[in-house]
Parts: C-alpha cells; sequence; structure tokens
C-alpha cells in the first residue's frame, strides 16, 4: 500500500526535473498514439517543429500567434495569483475587441495615433468591465466565479454574433455576414514585419511583472491568494483588491482582443478569440503563475498550433495531431504537480511492533 | 462470549513530525463503563481516540477489542468492530435528512425501506431518550439536535463502543443534563463509553472511571467514586516544575488598553465571549489561562478588530475600537502587535520571505505605490542576527523554516514595530525549550521596555513563571484575575474548571 | 405545427439531456468536470466509429459510452488520485477530446452510418403509451435511443435519491470527511461516479453521431458539452428536472430557425440558457438556498490524514 507523505521541500533542481520529465513523457505518449494511427511520430515532430520555426516566415506566424497568449495570460495571472478563477478569458477578449471595434467603425477618419489609442482605452476598460461582472457577485454574494466566468465567454460569443448576423451587418458584404472592416487609421502597424502587438506583449510582460513584484497593489494581490486570513489581519480591503485586481485582469484580456480585432482580423467578429482565452489559462497555468515564464510556454503552445497547422497542409497529417500533444503536455504536467508537493512512500499494511499475543 | 475488558490499547505511540504526540499510552475500558479521558489541552487525547477509531495509525503498540488484537487501517476497520465515535466537529450532511445520516455507509437492501427505517430509528431514539425527528435536515437543527443524530448514528449500526470527543463544548446545561442521562442508559445497557474532556465536574458527574494523560503519557487510571476534583487538577497539571523563567521586576505604569464588558457570538450564535472585562497595564504581562476554546482566541481577535462584536468597549487612549477593521486601527495609528495562534495561516504568508512577510506589518508605512525593499532588507538581517534565527536568507519562503524560527520571525516583526500593546497567542506552542527561552526573554524585554502585554498560553507553568497576573478563562467568562507570584496551579486549575471566583480580587 | 415543434425538441434536447445526466453524476461526487465538450466528442467519434465498422447498433451505443468513460478516467486519475486541479484537467480533456475526436475522425469525414443501424434507430411507438393524447406522440414515437434517455434520467433519479449508493454518493460530494468516517470508499465512489458520468456524456455525443446527424462531422458537438455544464445548475443538480432542462435548452436551439420570419434573433435567444444560469447561481448564493446549491465539496481536494 502506497502513503502519500507530504514533501517538507524540494529542491529547485528536482522539481525542474520532474516537470521536465512530464513534458519527455507526453512527448513519449503522443508518440504511441501518433504511431498507432499510422504515422512516423518522429517525422510528425520533426515537421511540426519545421513548420513553427522552420523559417523566418513560419516564426513570425508562430509568434503572432504568440501575442494574444502572452497577453490574456498576462492578464488571467492576475486573477489566479489571487485565486480568483477567472476562465472568462474568451469573453473578455471578444469584449475588448468589441470596445476597440465601436471606435474603430464610428471614427474611421480619426488620426491613427489617437484612434488606435482610443480603441486600446475602450479595449481595456470593455473587457475589464465584463470580467468586474463575476467579481461584484463574488465580492457581494460570495457567487462562485468559475462558472460565471465560463458562462460570460457563451454571452460574449452569442452578443458578437448577434451583432455580426444583425445590427453591425455590413450590408456592403454583398449578404455575406460580416462586420465592415476597419479603416487603414485602426489597424496597428507592423514593424520587423510583425503586428505591432509583439510590443504591446512586451510592455504588458515587463509592467505586470513590476507591478505584481513591486508595488503595493501586486503584493497585496498575492497576500490574498495565499490566504484570507493573513489579509485580514494586515488590514487589507480585500473587496477592494478583488475588484481592481479583476479589473485590470479582464482589462488586459481585452487589449489582447483589441490587437486581434485590429492586426489580424481587421474587423469585429466572433471568432476573434480563436480559443486563446482558454489556451491561456493552461499557458498561466504550466507557468507556475510566473511572468517570464509565460512567454516561453505561450511561445511553445504557439508554435504547437502553427505546426498542427504545417502538418496538415504539408503531410495531410490531422492538425488535431498538435492537439493530442498540447493535452497530453498538460496531462503529465498536472499529473507531475502531485510529485513536486508529494512522495510516495511504499507501507506495509502492518505497523505493528510488539510480538506479543494478549491473553485476557 | 462475555469478554469484559472492550477496549485495550497498550504502548501507543504516534508521532507527527517531531512532535510526540502519543508516547507508550496505556488505556482500557470495560464493558458497560463511562470511561472519561482527561487531560489538558495537547496532552494527546485525541490523537488516541482517533487512532481507536481509525483515523490515525499508530506509529508502534497495540491495538485489542474484546480481547483480540485488531489493525486499523481505516475507518471501517473501527467501524467493523462496533467502534463509533463523534467527534467535536459533527461529521453529518448537511443537505441530508437525520435518517439518511443515520444510514450512511451502511450494507442493505439496495432501496431504502423508509417506513421501517423510521421505526428503527424511533425505537433506538425511545429506548434511550433521545429526542428525534428523522426526516429533519440537518440544517435545520439545533446543536443538541445534531449531537443526537451523531449518537444515532453510532447506535444505529449496534456499536457497543462509543467514542464522544468534547461532547458537551456546545451545549446549552439543559442539554448537557439530557446527554449525560443519556450517556448512562446506553452504559447501562452494556456500551462501553468513553469521552474526551477536560471539564472536571462533568467527569465526577458521569463518569465511572478516569484515565489521565499529560503531554502525551498516561499519568494513571483512577476511580471516579475514589477521587475529587483537586486530585484530579493535581494529576492533570502536574507537580510544578521550575522552568527558570525570568520575571523581571518592572514597575507598572498606566493604563493602555481596557475592555469593558465584552460579549460576542460565533457564526452559529452560541455565546463565546461573556461580559469579559480587564485591563492591561504597561510594563506588565497578563497571562491568560483557560481550557481550549474558552474564548481567548476570540479576545485576541476582538482587539485587533478580527471578530464581529456583539456589545462592549474596547478603549485605547479614550477611543473606542470596537466596530474597527484591522485597516482602520493600523491607519489610526494604534501601535498594537498581534501574533496570532495560527502561525502560517494568519501571522505570516507561508510561501513568502522574510523579506515580504516583514511588509505584512510595513507596506501601510510606505506611502509610494512602488514598495522599498532594501531598507527591510537591513531590517530583516538585522532580526536574524539578533534572534538567531536559523534561515539560508532573508529570500527563503518561511514555510521551510522550522517551529521555532518561524514564531521568531513573527514576533520579530511584531516587536520591532515598537508596539504599546503586544498580544500573544500561544506563542511557544510546538517550539524545543531553547526557543521558548529565546521568546519569554524578547517578551520580557518588552515588558521592559513599558509594552502591555497579553500572553494566552496553555502551560500553567509557564504562566506561573512569566507573567504577573493571570486571567483565568472558563466557558468565555472571566473567572477571575490572580496575582501570579502567589497563586497556584491547583487555584487555576480549580478556576479553569468552572471552580468559583478565587477572592483574589483585581 | 406546434406538435412536431417539440416532437424534434425532444431531439434535439437528448444530447443536451446524457450530458448533463453525466455532468450532475460527476459534480455529486464533488467534481466538477469541465471536459464534458470533449468527453462529448471522445463518445461521439467512438459510437460513430465502432458502428460504422461493426454496423451493430448496440455496440455502437456501449462503444460512445466506453469511450466517454475511458476519457473520465483520465481525469478521474488527476484529479481524485493526484488531487490535480479540477478547472485545468477539465480543460485538458477538452482539449484532448476534441483534438482525439478531429484525429480519429479524419477517417470519417464525409461517411455515413450503416443502413441497419439508421434503420434500427427509426422512430417506433410504444404501445399505451403513444395512445397519451397530445404526449403520447411526442414522447412515445421516438428511437430506441431517446428511449435509452428517459430511462437514464429516471433511473438516476431513482438512483440519487432513494438507493443507498445515491445517499452515499450525495455525502461523498457534500462532506467527504463524514461519508469517510462511516466507512464509505471516498476514492471508489468518486472513480466510478465519474466514470459513469463520463459515458453518459459519451453517449450524449454519440446520439448525435449515430443519430441526429447520422453522418461524420468534425466538432459534432458545436459547445453542447458547455451548454451542459449550465444546464447542470439550471437543473439544481436534480436529474429529474434535468429533462425539463435540457427540452427547455433544445427548444431554445431550434426555436430560432423556426421563428426566422418573425425576425427575432436565434443568437440572442441562445444566450438565454448562460444568462439564466448567472441568474441561478447569483440567487442561489443570496438566497444561500441549502437545497439547490452545488455539492460543498465541489472542486475541493480530499485528504484524509492532513496534519
Amino acid at each position: 500500500m502506497f502513503q502519500m507523505i507530504k514533501r517538507a521541500k524540494i529542491s529547485k533542481k528536482e522539481s525542474a526535473l520532474i516537470r521536465l520529465s512530464a513534458i519527455v513523457l507526453a512527448f513519449l505518449f503522443s508518440g504511441l498514439f501518433i504511431l498507432l494511427l499510422g504515422h512516423n511520430p518522429i517525422n510528425v515532430y520533426i515537421s511540426m517543429f519545421d513548420g513553427a520555426f522552420g523559417s523566418l516566415y513560419r516564426l513570425k506566424e508562430t509568434i503572432t500567434i504568440t501575442i494574444p497568449l502572452v497577453i490574456t495570460s498576462i492578464g488571467i495571472m492576475i486573477a489566479f495569483k489571487m485565486k480568483f478563477w477567472n476562465i472568462g478569458g474568451e469573453g473578455q477578449i471578444l469584449m475588448g475587441a468589441f470596445g476597440a471595434t465601436i471606435f474603430a467603425l464610428n471614427m474611421p477618419e480619426l488620426p491613427k495615433f489617437i484612434l488606435l489609442s482610443l480603441m486600446l482605452v475602450s479595449g481595456f476598460i470593455s473587457g475589464g468591465l465584463w470580467a468586474l461582472i463575476p467579481a461584484i457577485f463574488k465580492v457581494k454574494f460570495g457567487t462562485n466565479e468559475t462558472i460565471i466566468t465560463l458562462m460570460l465567454n457563451y454571452i460574449a460569443i452569442k452578443w458578437i454574433t448577434y451583432l455580426q448576423y444583425g445590427p453591425m451587418r455590413d450590408p456592403s458584404a454583398l449578404g455575406f455576414p460580416k462586420i465592415a472592416n476597419f479603416s487603414d487609421n485602426a489597424i496597428l502597424p507592423s514593424l520587423f514585419g510583425i503586428h505591432i502587438g509583439w510590443i504591446f506583449a512586451v510592455i504588458i510582460v515587463i509592467t505586470v511583472s513590476i507591478f505584481m513584484k513591486k508595488s503595493k497593489w501586486g503584493y497585496k494581490i498575492s497576500v490574498i491568494g495565499e490566504s484570507f486570513d493573513t489579509a485580514r489581519y494586515a488590514g487589507i480591503n480585500i473587496n477592494r483588491v478583488v475588484l481592481f485586481s479583476m479589473f485590470l485582469s479582464g482589462g488586459i484580456c481585452g487589449i489582447a482582443g483589441m490587437i486581434e480585432a485590429s492586426a489580424v482580423n481587421q474587423t469585429l467578429n466572433y471568432s476573434i478569440s480563436a480559443g486563446y482565452g482558454f489556451t491561456a489559462i493552461i499557458t498561466t497555468w504550466l507557468s507556475g503563475l510566473m511572468p517570464s515564464i509565460i512567454i516561453p510556454v505561450s511561445l511553445l503552445f504557439g508554435g504547437l498550433v502553427k505546426g498542427g497547422n504545417f502538418i496538415q497542409t504539408a503531410f495531410l497529417i490531422p492538425k488535431a495531431a498538435a492537439q493530442i500533444l498540447q493535452s497530453m503536455i498538460l496531462f503529465f504536467a498536472i499529473g507531475s504537480e502531485f510529485f513536486v508537493n508529494y512522495k510516495l512512500k511504499y507501507k506495509k499494511r502492518n505497523y505493528t511492533t510488539t510480538n506479543e499475543k494478549e491473553s485476557v | 462470549m462475555n469478554q469484559k475488558v472492550f477496549v485495550k490499547m497498550k504502548d501507543i505511540c504516534k508521532s507527527f513530525g517531531s512532535v510526540k504526540a502519543n508516547n507508550l499510552v496505556n488505556f482500557e475500558v470495560n464493558k458497560g463503563e463511562v470511561h472519561a479521558l482527561l487531560g489538558e489541552n495537547g496532552a494527546g487525547k485525541s490523537t488516541l481516540m482517533n487512532m481507536l477509531s481509525g483515523f490515525y495509525k499508530p506509529d508502534s503498540g497495540s491495538v485489542f477489542i474484546r480481547g483480540k488484537e485488531i489493525k486499523f487501517n481505516s475507518p471501517k476497520d473501527a467501524i467493523n468492530e462496533k467502534i463509533g465515535m463523534i467527534h467535536q466537529h459533527y461529521k453529518l450532511v448537511d443537505v441530508q435528512t437525520a435518517k439518511e445520516n443515520i444510514i450512511l455507509g451502511q450494507k442493505g437492501n439496495l432501496f431504502v425501506n423508509n417506513k421501517k427505517l423510521s421505526k428503527k430509528i424511533y425505537d433506538i431514539a425511545n429506548e434511550y431518550g433521545l429526542p428525534i425527528n428523522p426526516d429533519k435536515k440537518i440544517y435545520d437543527m439545533s446543536i443538541g439536535e445534531k449531537q443526537s443524530v451523531e449518537i444515532l448514528k453510532v447506535l444505529y449500526e449496534g456499536n457497543d463502543i462509543l467514542i464522544m470527543d468534547e461532547p458537551t463544548a456546545v451545549l446549552t446545561p439543559q442539554e448537557t443534563k439530557k446527554l449525560f442521562q443519556i450517556i448512562k442508559n446506553m452504559a447501562s445497557k452494556g456500551c462501553a463509553i468513553i469521552i474526551i474532556t477536560h471539564k472536571l465536574n462533568e467527569v465526577m458527574e458521569v463518569s465511572d472511571r478516569v484515565t489521565i494523560l499529560r503531554k502525551g503519557k498516561t499519568i494513571t487510571t483512577v476511580i471516579t467514586k475514589e477521587t475529587t476534583p483537586e486530585l484530579l487538577t493535581n494529576l492533570m497539571v502536574g507537580k510544578s516544575v521550575n522552568l527558570s523563567i525570568k520575571r523581571p521586576e518592572v514597575i507598572k505604569s498606566e493604563e493602555i488598553l481596557k475592555v469593558e464588558n465584552l460579549f460576542a457570538k460565533n457564526k452559529n450564535g452560541v455565546k463565546v465571549l461573556n461580559n469579559i472585562s480587564f485591563s492591561l497595564y504597561g510594563g506588565e504581562i497578563l497571562g491568560v489561562a483557560g481550557v481550549a476554546n474558552s474564548g481567548q482566541k476570540e479576545i485576541c481577535e476582538s482587539i485587533a478588530g478580527l471578530y464581529p462584536i456583539e456589545s462592549g468597549k474596547i478603549i485605547y487612549e479614550n477611543d473606542d475600537i470596537v466596530g474597527k477593521t484591522p485597516g482602520e486601527i493600523i491607519n489610526k495609528g494604534i501601535s498594537m502587535s498581534f501574533i496570532p495562534e495560527d502561525r502560517l495561516g494568519m501571522g505570516l504568508v507561508a510561501s513568502m520571505d522574510m523579506i515580504d512577510n516583514y511588509l505584512l506589518k510595513e507596506f501601510h508605512n510606505q506611502k509610494s505605490i512602488f514598495l522599498d525593499r532594501n531598507p527591510i532588507l537591513k531590517i530583516c538581517n538585522k532580526m536574524i542576527e539578533d534572534l538567531q534565527i536559523v534561515t539560508p536568507g532573508v529570500n527563503h519562503p518561511v514555510k521551510q523554516l522550522s517551529g521555532g524560527n518561524i514564531q521568531k520571525v513573527l514576533i520579530g516583526r511584531e516587536i520591532n514595530t515598537n508596539p504599546k500593546i503586544l498580544i500573544t497567542a500561544y506563542a511557544v506552542r510546538g517550539l524545543d525549550i531553547g526557543s521558548c527561552h529565546t521568546i519569554y526573554d524578547l517578551i520580557n524585554e518588552q515588558k521592559g521596555k513599558g509594552v502591555a502585554i497579553m500572553f494566552i498560553g496553555e502551560d500553567l507553568d509557564i504562566l506561573l513563571q512569566l507573567c504577573d497576573k493571570i486571567l483565568v478563562l472558563s466557558e468565555g467568562t472571566v473567572m477571575g484575575i490572580v496575582d501570579a507570584r502567589t497563586t497556584t496551579k491547583e487555584t487555576i486549575g480549580h478556576m479553569m474548571a468552572g471552580g468559583l471566583n478565587s477572592k483574589e480580587a483585581y | 405545427m406546434i406538435e412536431s415543434f417539440l416532437y424534434s425538441v425532444i431531439i434535439s434536447g437528448t444530447p443536451l439531456l446524457f450530458a448533463t445526466l453525466g455532468e450532475i453524476l460527476t459534480e455529486k461526487s464533488g467534481h466538477l468536470n469541465l471536459g464534458v465538450e470533449g468527453l462529448m466528442l471522445l463518445g461521439a467519434v467512438g459510437g460513430f466509429g465502432i458502428g460504422f465498422v461493426t454496423a451493430n447498433p448496440i455496440l455502437a451505443i456501449f462503444g460512445g459510452a466506453l469511450v466517454g468513460m475511458l476519457g473520465a478516467l483520465i481525469y478521474a486519475f488527476l484529479t481524485v488520485s493526484l488531487r490535480a486541479n479540477q478547472v485545468v484537467s477539465g480543460l485538458a480533456l477538452t482539449i484532448f477530446g476534441t483534438g482525439i475526436s478531429s484525429y480519429v475522425g479524419t477517417i470519417f469525414v464525409g461517411k455515413k452510418m450503416p443502413e441497419v443501424i439508421i434503420n434500427f434507430f427509426k422512430p417506433f411507438k410504444i404501445p399505451l403509451l403513444n395512445k397519451i393524447p397530445f404526449i403520447g406522440n411526442i414522447l412515445f414515437n421516438q428511437d430506441f435511443f431517446i428511449y435509452l434517455s428517459y430511462i437514464s434520467a429516471i433511473s438516476l433519479g431513482i438512483y440519487l435519491y432513494n438507493t443507498r449508493f445515491g445517499l452515499n454518493l450525495i455525502a461523498v460530494g457534500e462532506n467527504p470527511s463524514a461519508a469517510d468516517s462511516t466507512g464509505i470508499n471516498v476514492t471508489l465512489y468518486k472513480y466510478v461516479h465519474i466514470a459513469i458520468g463520463g459515458a453518459l456524456c459519451g453517449l450524449g455525443g454519440a446520439y448525435l453521431s449515430i443519430v441526429e446527424v447520422p453522418q461524420w462531422q468534425d466538432n459534432i458537438t458545436a459547445g453542447r458539452g458547455w451548454i451542459a455544464i449550465a444546464l447542470v445548475i439550471f437543473a439544481s443538480w436534480n436529474p429529474y428536472k434535468a429533462m425539463y432542462a435540457a427540452y427547455i435548452f433544445g427548444g431554445l436551439n431550434i426555436i430560432g430557425f423556426r421563428m426566422q420570419n418573425l425576425n427575432f434573433s436565434q443568437n440572442l435567444l441562445d444566450m438565454l440558457p448562460y444568462i439564466v444560469t448567472i441568474i441561478v447561481l447569483v440567487g442561489s448564493s443570496i438566497k444561500k438556498s441549502k437545497n439547490n446549491a452545488p455539492p460543498k465539496g465541489l472542486s475541493v481536494p480530499y485528504f484524509r490524514e492532513e496534519r
């Protein structure tokens, strides 16, 4: 019989080793699966890597996918630090994009810098307000935020779909249900061949890292996440911090939405979030809520998406292979967490040390 | 089979980490007997009983039930031996009815025959005189009713060894009376009943024999009729031990904090503070003695602004601070330090390092939105040196330090702010002797500086040797405040057990 | 007109009903499984694949349930044995299910169910019951799979509220430590019910691929798994109420299509389940209602000897 024993401490090396072996095992297992379906896993992996990072063009494409992942992960990280399970990234991205679109479509002739700034601010506020809804319920009534944020995703999707098929449908699109394209002034410029969303991402990562590590608010967020009792003991106004941080969390996801609408889609549509909100939960979690680790993890997942698309077109291997790989990495990473925190010790069922027979 | 000895536990040892909760404990209970297990908080009573009910496994030793040696691996094994335990915190499913709770986990037909079941429950309930409505949901029940359900749960399966952990802790006197009648009924019907308690009057009233545990060891087993509460107290608290704790003479200064007629209820509406009044003076240590859960925690948290108060006043410099949040208290510039019982759950953030933990107290004082950790780094390094804290460094998570060092970090932080009031709850719990003395020295140093100190403790020897005055609590009421220099351990033990106020007025 | 509408409401609500029942059972054991969408897709591809290969309708149903169950066992291992975070594990399961169904499904793209199976799942009348005026024709002139969903819902209700196992399960989800102290094998209960829950979700997906659509489409569930999670709350964890809930939202699914000429947006109607779920959830947390609240142990890992 195995007994679980909580580890008193674990060296960085040991925990890194456990996590690393989880990733290796994930590749092995998915490989086995790919093999069962009649493909050579090594070829698949090589082509995926090639497809994601094999040329400058492919690398740029991968980075384009990585940008919203990084930004959304940072947003979600703030909520997760507080143990507020914000799984509403999808909805916050969409509402952020919606906020940006209002300005993009109604004031298309504003000077580029002003228009983009307005879109950014509006995207931030819209995403933030959307995230404030579950936070208010949580603070006021103690409602579980997991399901509410999940539901708000779908309400946001339906709302944008409604707009796309109804009031905001572009009459000049020849009956095709789409929202009008943005004017040139509403589109983010590029730098080094990639839209400047990457600069936003870098700025957000740096700012939020500093915010979390150095600022009073970041400190309060960490304390609340660790223990409500300690936060109360230290005289922190918990409700105020929760509301503010959720606004910030949703707002940052909203910025991702603004970037996707402006730079990638150049319009608004209901599939703009493309699952980034969900994938970001995973990348955030895998990065251990550390902003600096979010970038490489997001790049890995961006690469998996891009590589998946590549093997599909180049080798007719379904891109779902990449999804399977993603989920395997996750399964093993989630499972490995247990072995970071606990040791298994084999223990015999019998514990006695006395052998004497009792005679009464 | 006619077996008289129902339970025999022999040479039981159980450790949690470095703490020996049970050390070669021996314990025996007969059929038809009410056996009290008496001991102070931390004496190892609950640990022992958790092993008898299969929740913990002993490290060594053997357990014999009705003469047969049994190895417990899970609560199921205890159930098979017809042992039932009623925990202090009831293990009931709120959304289910009494009936449903009673049959949980039991074997029988797939479908439940409601009529037959209700009848059987009524039959047992009547037999023992338990009031019950089988179809009432637990969340609609009073605490007494919940306890009846717990007892029925145990009796229903035909269990005849019953363990009750502090069964009267949450009951009214009337409910207690009824419970004792029921317990006596059960014993007369052949059950063996073990009551974990530290209330002497109840031991005298209900038990046939008493086993006394102290500091994880069996002291003795006596027949209740042949003993007196005084004798039991002495056995429970032990002989006075000289711990060579210094008690510097400091001339007490003015009154710094005054608590007047404080009343409070807990979440369940049970009175936890009952007309508490006392004062803290500069340069004096007021000890607080009392069995566990007599209101110590609530007093501390009330003063720190963490507990809702029903009525009463807490006066600090002519200002009533009742109803203020900890944030408001800090912002008012009231310099108070509270060292809570739960070090890593309240006083410190387990996963943060020393600097960030120091910041818990300090961040209010920093005006910029960014935190400056440099001055704190210096303070922490000085603290490590002054208090001889053993740590790999200021950036090491505090949870990885030993208990004594964790406590030094906490106390070090609190006294560094130069408080006027210092409240400590179980400051030396779980610490080794060396660390304990460091903590006493620190507290005495504060006393010398004229700080008003409240020291909540569980070891009477420490209280008697460290404090100037001792306030004795029993069930949320102040039984009296005595002079630590002249009083005896027995007097305090008597008062803790709800004995009359001694006449040593304060 | 109304009759034929209600008739299709039952069909459209059936996958939701299975999945909601599955998630109810899972949540009753104290586990929030956000992998319903993935489990449905696993069931869809498993049912379709086995049906396609064997041309045996019963095996097809079993296939759907079995594959769903296997998926849920991964989740159970992570969250029960390894005490992993339930949200992340559930999301991982959804990605896994989506990936597997899509990968395996490439073999079946555009393929139809064999005639044998399609014929087997033709509607048939249940004698006597179908004579009940009005509802007889709606409820009791359906296919075998739908009858299976009625049976599942009702037997699950009986199981939960009238059997010892059901009572024990509720205790495990509400207060695992109390359940443990009465000798209930908490781990076993969690595993079994998460697995059966997965099988039911799998059946929901299988109904789509085998009967409702009956040809393979990628991402055939189109988000129904997420609705099911909402429906669990809407039905306040009650298998009987799950029937109303599933049919109401099955109805919403098709009403917009029927109301095209009334010029009311399907998309706004589609929001209703989610909005109602939020209202129900917030409402129950305001009232602190004890009967309609989530199981208390939901999402909380259980350890016995933690000290």
